[in-house]
């Protein structure tokens, strides 16, 4: 396979106790330490080892710190313009009927730039899974504010914090995509944690067989963790969204057609 | 030909039958004047032969939708107008560094701005001179009839396949709306459908098992950060784009012994050909240069019937195509313009004294 760092595999005498699978690259990551985009990285890939549609797949990337997703994951990949990665990835989806397709999307690009080719290639059904990051901040340019950045949060570019009468109030895009009837799944999980982690891996899981199932647009939200642009050391970054990003953004699933 | 081949119809339809003829699968666009009967056809034509048509959210969606499918090694396409045009222009720049090849048909309106619907051929430079961000180039050809509407998608597919790249169609209200019959019959020469997806096989993202289990993935993208990456990709394009100049196509009557050479493209040569039909008659000696490929713009064509000759550049905008016969040139001959301003329906007559004029004029 491609595009995986041989320095990675077991040298000398070392012993490999855990392997990762198929569909993830092996390679020295570029995110962050404390970082999350590794966590969403290997939920997702396992889920397409698990479901066994890696050599099917299309991933369309989005602009961000995801931008380089596709050096993680052995598929055949697109770029998308920033914010564009639903509306690329209907293109892709309605040419190659036979695929399975999925966007990696930050907050900016999905909920700001993109909320549009979004909230439509959702209302449309187009029968795509979209994995949200949200970390509540820009993590490639530099900590500005996000459309899922917390009233009173402090960013690069709203230093005085965020103010509902200024910058407005978070979105829930979950709950949003939820009440369109072109939506087969929604669900918000969190990535603090190794019981939420296994919850967000049951919601990935949920959303690629929605869209397998052929029955609509799929999405599931991550509340992940910015420790470099949040000024936290991890732990402190993972109990940031326990505490405060948690009762903003509630876990669960609030749509999932498969089971009504 | 039999009659039974010809059919009465507008520019933008011919447009659509001419598509999905040359083998078009996908459709994604957004209303707008003057091209609205084009996505109206395609809404059942392209179903009926078994592709999708979609109609987007917004010009920005219908581009990246048609970055999508072209990515796939899909026949897409996607029809607008001017300022529908503006906003594709983030999305065309990324196919154009992504390789991605695609359709963009441009029946333009009159701007700035929301401007009109009438003619206008102000998208001139937008078309030509890549228009979007960064060095890119679109392969543009310019009908001048419902005819060429229905020839050239064959031809904008061809190219767009074989250099895997966005192909515009600048057309305008003209040619859009004028009804006129067309032979249903593809061109002499014309590619097969299946031409197309042979091209793409070596491209695609299609699911890395359509090429074995142990097929390597494939990416498409225009991101290049390495040191100097992003300079071989551009040396790579340019290459690309100086290569695309044999693709240069023009026509051309009465300039072996014209002393002056009216110089214009679409709609505008249409009439232009009126004039310089009407003033041969009375035994002037002007000609007619019309460019049919915008991009690559047929510079050497021009400048092999360029000595002893003058010129006048005549188009619908403010003074655009003028610059690149000047360029072509390179002050060989002198090059005189004459302006209709957009949003104008001209006849021929209105051109008899501009062209006289510099039959006169004295370099």
């Amino acid at each position: 396979m491609s595009r995986t760092d041989k320095c990675l595999r077991p040298q000398n005498d070392e012993k490999l106790v855990f392997d990762v699978n198929s569909v993830l690259n092996e390679r020295v990551t570029h995110y962050c330490p404390g970082c999350h985009h590794g966590i969403a990285h290997r939920l997702v890939s396992e889920v397409l080892h698990e479901l066994g549609v890696a050599d099917k797949t299309i991933l369309v990337a989005s602009v961000g710190c995801a931008a380089f997703t596709y050096d993680y994951f052995n598929v055949d990949s697109v770029e998308a313009p920033h914010g564009r990665a639903c509306a690329v990835a209907t293109g892709v989806r309605r040419a190659r009927p036979d695929t399975v397709v999925f966007t990696y999307q930050g907050d900016g690009d999905m909920a700001a730039i993109g909320i549009g080719e979004s909230l439509h290639a959702a209302n449309r059904g187009e029968k795509i899974t979209a994995v949200f990051i949200n970390n509540t901040v820009y993590g490639m340019t530099g900590g500005q504010m996000a459309p899922t950045t917390l009233l009173g949060q402090k960013t690069t570019t709203s230093k005085q914090g965020r103010s509902l009468s200024n910058e407005g109030g978070p979105i829930r895009l979950a709950e949003i995509m939820a009440q369109l009837q072109g939506v087969a799944y929604s669900a918000r999980y969190a990535l603090d944690s190794v019981k939420h982690v296994r919850e967000a891996k049951k919601a990935v899981r949920g959303a690629f067989d929605a869209q397998i199932a052929g029955l609509g647009f799929s999405f599931v939200e991550l509340l992940s963790g910015c420790p470099t642009n949040w000024n936290l050391d991890p732990v402190a970054a993972n109990k940031r969204i326990a505490n405060d990003m948690i009762p903003v953004f509630p876990l669960g699933v609030f749509k999932d057609v498969a089971d009504e | 030909m039999s009659e039974t081949d010809r059919v009465l119809i507008k520019g933008n339809e011919a447009v659509a039958f001419g598509a999905v003829d040359a083998g078009c699968r996908c459709y994604f666009g957004y209303p707008i004047t003057p091209q609205n009967e084009v996505p109206e056809l395609l809404s059942s034509l392209i179903p009926e032969n078994g592709g999708a048509f979609v109609q987007a959210e917004s010009e920005v969606g219908a581009i990246n939708m048609l970055l999508g499918a072209g990515a796939c090694g899909v026949a897409a396409m996607t029809s607008s107008s001017s300022c529908g045009i503006s906003l594709m222009q983030e999305g065309i720049s990324y196919m154009a560094g992504s390789h991605i090849p695609g359709v963009i048909i441009n029946m333009s309106r009159g701007g700035p701005g929301l401007g009109d619907i009438g003619p206008s051929q102000g998208d001139y430079f937008q078309a030509v001179k890549g228009g979007g961000h960064g060095d890119h180039r679109n392969l543009v050809l310019a009908p001048s009839l419902a005819q060429e509407c229905y020839d050239f998608m064959f031809r904008a597919f061809a190219l767009a396949f074989a250099w895997q790249n966005p192909v515009m169609i600048l057309g305008d209200a003209i040619v859009a709306q004028i009804k006129e019959p067309v032979r249903r019959v593809p061109p002499a020469g014309a590619h097969k459908p299946k031409d197309m997806s042979d091209l793409a096989r070596d491209w695609r993202i299609e699911g890395f098992g359509g090429r074995g289990q142990n097929a390597v993935p494939r990416l498409l993208k225009s991101v290049y950060l390495a040191e100097g990456a992003l300079a071989e990709r551009n040396r790579l394009l340019l290459q690309k784009y100086t290569d695309m100049r044999r693709e240069a196509l023009f026509d051309s009557e009465y300039t072996d012994d014209a002393e002056l050479v009216v110089v214009a493209f679409g709609s505008i040569a249409r009439i232009a050909r009126s004039a310089v039909r009407r003033l041969r008659d009375e035994g002037r000696k002007v000609g007619l240069f019309r460019p049919v490929s915008l991009y690559p713009f047929p510079e050497e064509a021009l400048r092999l019937c360029a000595t002893g000759r003058r010129f006048l550049v005549i188009e619908q905008n403010t003074g655009q195509m003028v610059e690149d016969v000047r360029l072509a040139l390179n002050g060989v001959s002198s090059v005189l313009w004459h302006g209709v301003m957009p949003g104008l329906f001209i006849g021929a007559g209105e051109l008899i004294d501009p062209i006289l004029q510099a039959v006169k004029e004295k370099s």
